[in-house]
This record gives structure tokens, sequence and C-alpha cells, in this order.
């Protein structure tokens, strides 16, 4: 039913200029049957400069060192972490998390080969109790929320930090913000960072006419040149899906984002590429329901998530 | 001769008029339901399969926390959603009959809500209820609290239609009896209570199976409102059954949880049906 765009992928160098993750999540049977145009980045820390600077803290490296800022925040009255308090998000925050505490091993251990004993780990549960104390960081507002609301704190001032993929970018800029001037972006982890990789993709159906099936791969063609590259994801928030290109034109939270994902052991994949969405939903629910149950205990939601696994969704 | 041809043919026009409806029962009706019942059985994902699992789904489903807080959901948004929509609907119906002034606009203004869809009553409830700008008061962002709030917000919606209801009803009840009532010397509220009510029987039946229906089909208020949240706490089956079939690709799963919702439906309403039967053939 589609079209593949394997002959483009190998005259332009595809595979060796974009991520491999995003490269695999294009390929089925071998063969490219989607065009990458952008990578989202989906794990980033966005926060006010001047509510950390009236703190007297500097960017987060870790979670860790977030909730101690964060602390500070509570202390001001401010709210700490702008939060919107919808399935999706609480999941953002957990998967954020989790890279922070256990890595790329981690996550890839959870979510690609569905390891039960990294699960019943160490690090699975020091991410479960990171994520558990910052309950207490968000405030009454958030269950429900938008995300793009709780940007909005940030941007007034009213909250310090959120954790929001890089189509946050976008509520910044239209406030009239300047990146490292009026707000800041990090991507933090204690296990060597990680990149979590989205994006979005093009598919072309098979058509029978050859002069609209050719007019199909010139448009793959042009979507993936660097300039088409750099002009699309000036606007779009994303970076190029290609190390390739001059960063220098983007700005300064892409050219961050360029530099974590030229190296390999940086790049993430997005749980959307690794697991079925019957999987992500089931986990879903259950960090949902761990959030807004404080009563619930470390051990019954790691039971829960094995409970998961071994459903072999 | 020709009588018995006239027979045939009108036998045969009447089957042929007939044909696309049963047609429409038995594609729509039986087969869609009897397909939803083989899904269930499989271990269909995305796209369907044949792959039969047994009862797997079944036992996946009910150790599934979300469900189970679902199911309890809606027998407690059911419940109290239908009581206090006829109590509120009823009462407010009563005052109305006491010939006010500008009967008409406050029937509007009380039928309004109706005219709304659930998804515009979810909002506005939601803004209400908003715990930083709202009734601060009031309990939205509280899991064990959540579901109240749904019944709040299904009962400003619905009352109006039972107000409707009750007042055509009461419309309907001969003067006489409040003569005669009067006569006696009874005090207003125990002719409503002794004589009224049992006499609304069919209008509270009515206006019991709609609300009934909704609560059934109850989607759209959660997802507007809460979007089955905080956590999992106002979350219904059919919202259950809607994303697990279309979100989540997991058709196998969303079908036994349609499954499940069809047999206690069905067996609730069979008995009640099966009743009505004998009851009418006894007449």
């Amino acid at each position: 039913m589609l079209a593949d765009v394997d002959a483009l992928a190998a005259e332009g160098k595809w595979k060796t200029l974009m991520p491999e993750a995003i490269v695999n999540a294009a390929t089925r049977n071998g063969k490219m049957f989607a065009v990458p145009i952008n990578i989202h980045g989906q794990n980033w820390i966005w926060y006010n400069k001047s509510v950390l600077d009236s703190v007297g803290a500097s960017e987060p490296r870790s979670w860790d060192e977030a909730i101690a800022i964060m602390d500070k925040v509570k202390a001001k009255g401010l709210i700490p972490l702008a939060f919107s308090g919808q399935k999706t998000w609480e999941r953002g925050l957990f998967n954020a998390v989790l890279l922070d505490k256990g890595g790329p091993a981690l996550w890839n251990g959870l979510y690609a080969k569905r390891d039960q004993a990294m699960v019943r780990g160490a690090d699975f549960r020091a991410a479960a109790e990171t994520y558990a104390k910052l309950r207490g960081y968000v405030d009454a507002g958030s269950p429900g929320r938008n995300w793009n609301d709780a940007t909005a704190l940030v941007i007034q001032g009213k909250a310090s930090m959120q954790l929001m993929g890089d189509w946050a970018k976008g509520e910044f800029a239209a406030a009239g913000k300047i990146a490292d001037k009026d707000f800041g972006c990090a991507i933090i982890g204690s296990k060597g960072g990680g990149y979590v990789m989205g994006g979005d993709i093009f598919a072309f159906p098979k058509l029978k006419d050859p002069a609209a099936a050719k007019a199909q791969m010139t448009l793959a063609k042009l979507m993936v040149e660097p300039e088409t590259q750099i002009l699309f994801n000036q606007k779009k928030g994303s970076i190029p899906v290609r190390i390739d290109v001059d960063a220098t034109r983007l700005d300064p939270c892409a050219q961050k984002a360029m530099k974590l994902v030229a190296d390999r052991n940086q790049q993430v994949a997005s749980v959307e590429m690794l697991a079925p969405p019957a999987m992500n939903g089931a986990l879903e629910d259950i960090y949902s329901q761990f959030w807004n149950t404080p009563a619930m205990t470390i051990d019954q939601f790691v039971d829960k998530v094995v409970g998961v696994l071994k459903q072999q969704l | 001769m020709s009588a018995s041809r006239f027979r045939i043919s009108s036998r045969l026009s009447a089957a042929s008029a007939l044909l696309p409806a049963f047609l429409v029962m038995g594609v729509v009706y039986i087969g869609s339901t009897s397909w939803t019942v083989w899904m269930s059985l499989t271990s269909s994902r995305m796209l369907p399969s044949n792959a039969f699992v047994g009862l797997r789904q079944y036992e996946i489903l009910f150790s599934n926390d979300r469900w189970l807080t679902s199911v309890h959901n809606l027998v407690v948004f059911g419940l109290m959603f239908v009581l206090a929509s006829l109590a509120v609907g009823f009462l407010l119906a009563v005052a109305i009959d006491q010939k006010v002034r500008a009967e008409d606009t406050l029937r509007s203004v009380f039928l309004y809500p109706y005219a709304m869809s659930f998804v515009v009553t979810g909002l506005v409830w939601q803004w209400l209820l908003n715990p930083t700008h709202g009734i601060q008061k009031l309990v939205r962002g509280k899991p064990d609290t959540v579901i109240y709030c749904l019944v709040i917000a299904g009962v400003w919606h619905a009352a109006g239609l039972v107000m409707a209801i009750m007042l055509a009803g009461l419309r309907g009840i001969d003067e006489d009896i409040w003569k005669a009532a009067r006569v006696d010397g009874l005090p207003a509220w125990r002719v409503y209570v002794s004589i009224v009510v049992p006499m609304l029987g069919a209008s509270f039946a009515t206006a019991g199976v709609l609300l009934s229906t909704s609560v059934v089909r109850l989607y759209d208020l959660s997802v507007s409102m809460t979007n089955g949240g905080p956590g999992i706490s106002s979350e219904v089956p059919a919202k259950f059954v809607m994303d697990h079939l279309f979100e989540r690709a997991n058709i196998g799963l969303a079908t036994a949880a349609a499954t499940t919702m069809l047999i206690t439906v069905v067996s609730v309403v069979a008995p009640y049906m099966y009743w009505r039967v004998r009851k009418a053939g006894v007449r």
C-alpha cells in the first residue's frame, strides 16, 4: 500500500545521516517506507531564568538537583513545578525521571526488552521514589490542566520549571521570550542524560500514475534537503532529522539538541517507537494512577508494572 | 381467486417493505454484536484476527484497576444521577406547576442545559469547579470525590428534561382530585406524596429509562470534564472501550469490555421485558 523510499534513502545516505532509532522506526522488512522530517525532543526542562536567579540557583543537571532548587522556590511561595495533570504528561514526567535514574539501559530494558528483573531493580525503584516525591511540588490546579497553560505559568514567572517536549518552545516564542535570556532549556540526567527522540514522518501511498509517483519522490527528496530542514525546523521547534546541517542557524535550545543527538550514546528512541500502543497505554494508566494515589506503595507500583509486562501486549 | 392473489401480493409487499429494517437489524445489531463477542475471544490487537484465546481477555479485563474503577464509577454515578435527576426534576416541575409568573421563561431556563451536549456541560463544570480559579472549596482535583462532581454536572444537565416530562404529567392530573383533596382537608405535600406521585408512575418510568440509557453510554461527560482523571478516578466503561479500541489498538480487550457491558445491560433488561410480556399476556 505504501511506496518505499529506499532508493532516495540510499542516494541521500539517509541511513548514515539520521539517528539509527529514527531510521529503524521508518523501516520495515529492510526498506524505508516513511520520510522522517524532524526530531522532537520529549524530555526538556524549561525554566524561568529570573525565578531561578532569584533563589540563587543555576540550571539543574539531574532531578535531584532540580528538587533542591524546587525546595527553595517553594519556600518563596511560587509553584515549583508547572504541571499539567493529564495522563500523557504524567507518563511523560515519569519517563523523564526514569531516564534520569536509569539511563538508556533501563529505558530500553523496560520498553524494548520488557525486562521484568530491571523493573524490580534499584534504579527503577529510585525513579518511582523521585516521581512520588515530585507530587509535593505541583499546585492544586494541576489536575487536568493543559500543557500550554502550565507553560504559561513558567513564562509568567509563577512557576519555576516545567518538563515538556520542545513544542513548548513555541509558547515561549509567542510570548516574545528569548532562549538563554528569559528562559532556559536543559536535558537532565544523572546517568549520562539521553535525548528522547520523537518526530514526524511522511508516508506515500503507492500510485499507478508514474508521473504522480515521480512527483512524490521529488517532494520526499526536497523535504530532507538541508535548506528545507533548517527553514522547516526553525518554525516547528524540532530539530533537523539529519545531523550534517548548519546548526548555527537554529535557536540555542535546538543547537543544544543537535549536539546531543550527534552523540550516539545520547540517542534514545521514544516509547512509541519501542512498544505498541496497547502496552504504552496500560503503563500510562498505572503511572497516572500512581501519581494520583499517594497511598500506593512503591512495591504495589512495581508489581503493577511487572503485571503489564507479563501480559505481553 | 383474485382475493387470494391479492393476499399474497399484499403480504409480499409488506415483507419487502420490512426487508430493509430486517437487514439493518440483522447486519447492524445482531451481526456486529456477534462479531464483537467473537473478537473478545481472540488476541486481536490493532487489526482483527481470529486467533482464539478463550477467556484470556476477560481475565486481563477483570484484573485491570482501570476497568474495575470504571465499573464502580458507573454504579455510583448511575444510582446518584438517576435518583437525583428524578428528585430535582420533579421538584422543579412541582414548583413551576404552582401557577408562577413567567412560567414559560423559567421552563426554558431549566430545560436549557439539556439542549447542550455533555461535552459543553463537562467543560462548563470543569471551569466552575477549577480549584485555582473556580468555586475553590469544591472538590475537583481530588480522586475520591471527582465522581460526585460528574453527578452534579449530569444532574444539572438532565433535570430540565425530567421537569418537562413531570410537568406534562402534572398537567394531566384532573383538577377534581385537587378539589376533592381540599374538601378532605389534606395538606398539599400529602396530596403530592400519596396521590400525585403514584399517578405519575408512567412519567417516572419514562424519565427513568431515558436517564438510564444516558448512564450506560456515559462517555462524553467524563472525557470533557476530567478525561478520566485525576489518575483513573473518573474513568467509565464506555471510555475504556473507546480508548482501547482506537487509541491503544487493543481490539481484543476493548471488545471484551464491550461484551461485559452488553451482558450486564441484558441481564438487567431481560427480566424486566419478560415480566412485562407476561403481564400483558395475563391481561
